[in-house]
């Protein structure tokens, strides 16, 4: 009977125990997905933050006045363009 | 009994011999199991039945409501050109009272806001437990201001929208205000859409303040939709372009343009001027901000004569070369007497179009009830707002058939005595450019483009009309810088005097609707010049060029195959380097 119980008490402690450790467990790997959580939100802002420099860089102003000043571009004239039909 | 005679019998002890009743004992017995009856009820009543009073109890003492923000959707435009972002930012606050600072501080906190001491000093002495000290720094200088770590001195994240399109998105876009909420253009449109919405959690925080388990999500939070735009951003710009040159050359007091795909009822550029950057609105006026192309009105003038002949050849009035006679270039109608800016002799119906004769308009209306031009007029969308969801959308002035007069139907089927947008002007001249029929416009981008609209002509008079609308821009019309090389274009144009006062003044809306290419239109182009005061002022001198400008580059940015196609000056055979367009 004495060896039953003290067994029995063994089982809860280790049971216990146990229940502590994948509680703690639980927890880091939480911490983890919050972290990963938070650098996902991060690195949303920073797309943006891109998308919005990019759009600032092609501003089609902007590539307007290089293509002109800086690289002597101009339209093409009417008759310099060809225009080519594609046949599927 | 037995055991307590062989140990000490307290009992025994007289003095301690008690002459108590028998009942007395059992009383406080029952009084004692009673007691423990009821304590031991209420701990089942609390632990089973009632038990979610402590639970919630206990869990506030760990447990916390987060809330979790949403972002505000992104704007683009068809290509997926972001046209407005939210990014964060924080913005400062002060709890006053709390705010103790030496004046060492308050320098340095001054220098960091780039604001006045004496404004900081003066924003710190108000009698309130909340003061903002600067709204929408970059999150960098917040950081920089928390590191002071000055006392009753916090910041908060909020998102600012940024606008990279500018100036030349701006009265498509609209602008938010600090509160990221929508206040004009299609961000106010699609508030809806756009606006997230916030979510919220419950968690489990340590003595740190460390969240370190995620109870429940109480409410998901919603991001706002990405918004994509039926503009197209090249498309757009040249027409910004375009409008703002035009502006200066004709010292005009405002104008716009509007770009629509035939095919599919889609806005590919909305241009208005003058303009205001939606970055930085500290001089903002009311008169930039109209986005008149939707909110103001204006005597269409000529651009409304197709109109009248499209439905006289559909109601077979007329056939393309019937001849009116339009001589002696004046007409009386009760009172009062139309006439021409040029005097014309007998023109056919097509000649009516292609140099813009009142009298010829006037003559093919007065052949029909006014009922019939009025269900015209309705059918094409005049009258009544489009209803694209735009704030401050106007329909113009049309009014009801039975109390037209003559003289107004005459003047009517030139475009006088009735006013629209410009929108309006081209969404009706979707059925030359539609073979008859009209489709809903849209501002955002259509995947599948309605193959069938609302008719309204027949395809037959829809081409006829066509082919007359060709020879505006052909020599012997009124606009012939409309013109574009390589393509077949037409369209029609409008010169209108302005009612200033109940009377008409001085001052003129030159006007041009069109269509490209003939042969198989896929784009409508309006242009309106207000204003123009610096000699010219017809619709074929101020607003043709415009049309002429953006059409041909909006056709070629589309990959439109030319229909007129020019030879080329130099074959390049060999080399075949696809000639690429500059912006």
């Amino acid at each position: 009977m004495a060896r039953l119980t003290g067994f029995l008490v063994m089982l809860v402690v280790a049971s216990s125990l146990g229940v502590v450790a994948s509680q703690h467990h639980a927890r880091k790997l939480y911490a983890a997905v919050e972290r990963e959580q938070q650098r996902s939100r991060q690195l949303e802002v920073e797309w943006g933050q891109l998308q919005l420099e990019q759009s600032t860089w092609a501003a089609h102003a902007r590539i307007e006045k290089l293509a002109r000043e800086k690289l002597a571009m101009r339209p093409p004239l009417p008759g310099q363009i060809i225009a080519i039909e594609e046949r599927p | 009994m037995t055991k307590a005679k062989k140990g000490v019998t307290f009992n025994h002890n007289p003095l301690l011999r008690s002459e108590l009743p028998a009942w007395r004992p059992r009383f406080v017995l029952l009084c004692l199991l009673g007691g423990s009856l009821a304590l031991v009820g209420r701990a089942a009543y609390l632990q089973g039945v009632n038990d979610q009073f402590l639970q919630a109890k206990g869990e506030s003492r760990y447990a916390r409501v987060l809330e979790v923000p949403a972002t505000r959707g992104k704007i683009t435009d068809r290509q997926g050109d972001v046209l407005a972002v939210s990014s964060p930012v924080k913005s400062i606050w002060a709890i006053p009272e709390d705010a103790r600072l030496n004046p060492g501080q308050v320098r340095q906190l001054a220098g960091l806001l780039e604001m006045p001491v004496q404004e900081i000093n003066q924003k710190l002495s108000v009698d309130k437990d909340f003061v903002f000290l600067k709204r929408q720094v970059s999150p960098e200088l917040a950081e920089r201001i928390a590191a002071l770590k000055l006392p009753g001195i916090h910041d908060q994240r909020e998102y600012r929208r940024f606008y990279p399109g500018g100036d030349v998105m701006a009265h498509v876009v609209g602008f938010t205000g600090v509160d990221d909420k929508g206040q004009e253009g299609i961000e106010l449109a699609f508030e809806a859409a756009l606006a997230g919405k916030p979510g919220s959690r419950r968690v489990v925080k340590d003595r740190r303040g460390n969240v370190v388990e995620d109870v429940q999500s109480i409410r998901l939070p919603q991001d706002g939709r990405e918004v994509a735009l039926a503009i197209d951003n090249k498309i757009q710009y040249l027409a910004h372009a375009a409008l703002k040159q035009a502006m200066t050359d004709h010292k005009a007091k405002a104008g716009g343009v509007v770009v629509i795909d035939a095919k599919s009822g889609e806005i590919l550029a909305l241009a208005n001027a003058p303009t205001y950057n939606p970055n930085n609105r500290v001089k903002l006026t009311g008169d930039q901000l109209r986005n008149r192309a939707l909110t103001d009105t204006y005597e269409p003038g000529s651009t409304m004569k197709p109109f009248t002949a499209a439905l006289a050849l559909e109601k077979g009035k007329v056939t393309a070369n019937t001849i009116i006679n339009c001589a002696p270039g004046r007409m009386t109608i009760g009172s009062a007497t139309i006439s021409d800016a040029h005097p014309h002799g007998a023109l056919s119906v097509t000649q009516v179009i292609q140099k813009s004769s009142n009298i010829g308009a006037a003559k093919m209306a007065l052949s029909f009830p006014p009922e019939t031009m009025w269900k015209m007029f309705d059918d094409l969308g005049f009258g009544s707002p489009l209803k694209l969801g735009f704030p401050g959308e106007v329909g113009g002035r049309l009014r009801p058939a039975k109390n037209w007069r003559p003289i107004e139907q005459a003047t009517m089927s030139y475009g006088h005595g009735m006013s629209v947008n410009l929108m309006q002007m081209a969404n009706a001249y979707q059925v030359f450019a539609r073979d008859g029929d009209i489709v809903p416009l849209s501002l955002s981008r259509v995947d599948t483009p309605p193959v069938h609209g609302t008719r309204v002509f027949s395809p037959q008079t829809a081409r006829e009309v066509r082919q007359m609308l060709e020879t505006v821009v052909q020599p012997g019309g009124t606009a012939q810088l409309a013109n574009v090389p390589g393509y077949r274009v037409g369209g029609k144009t409008g010169t209108s005097m302005k009612l200033v006062g109940g009377h008409y003044a001085n001052r003129y809306v030159a006007s041009f609707v069109g269509i490209a290419p003939i042969s198989d239109p896929r784009l409508i182009v309006a242009v309106m010049i207000d204003e123009p005061s610096n000699g010219k002022r017809y619709g074929g001198e101020v607003a043709a060029p415009v049309f002429a400008q953006v059409t041909g580059g909006a056709l070629r940015t589309l990959g439109v195959a030319p229909d007129a196609p020019l030879k080329p000056l130099q074959v390049a055979r060999g080399a075949a380097a696809p000639v690429r367009e500059a912006m």
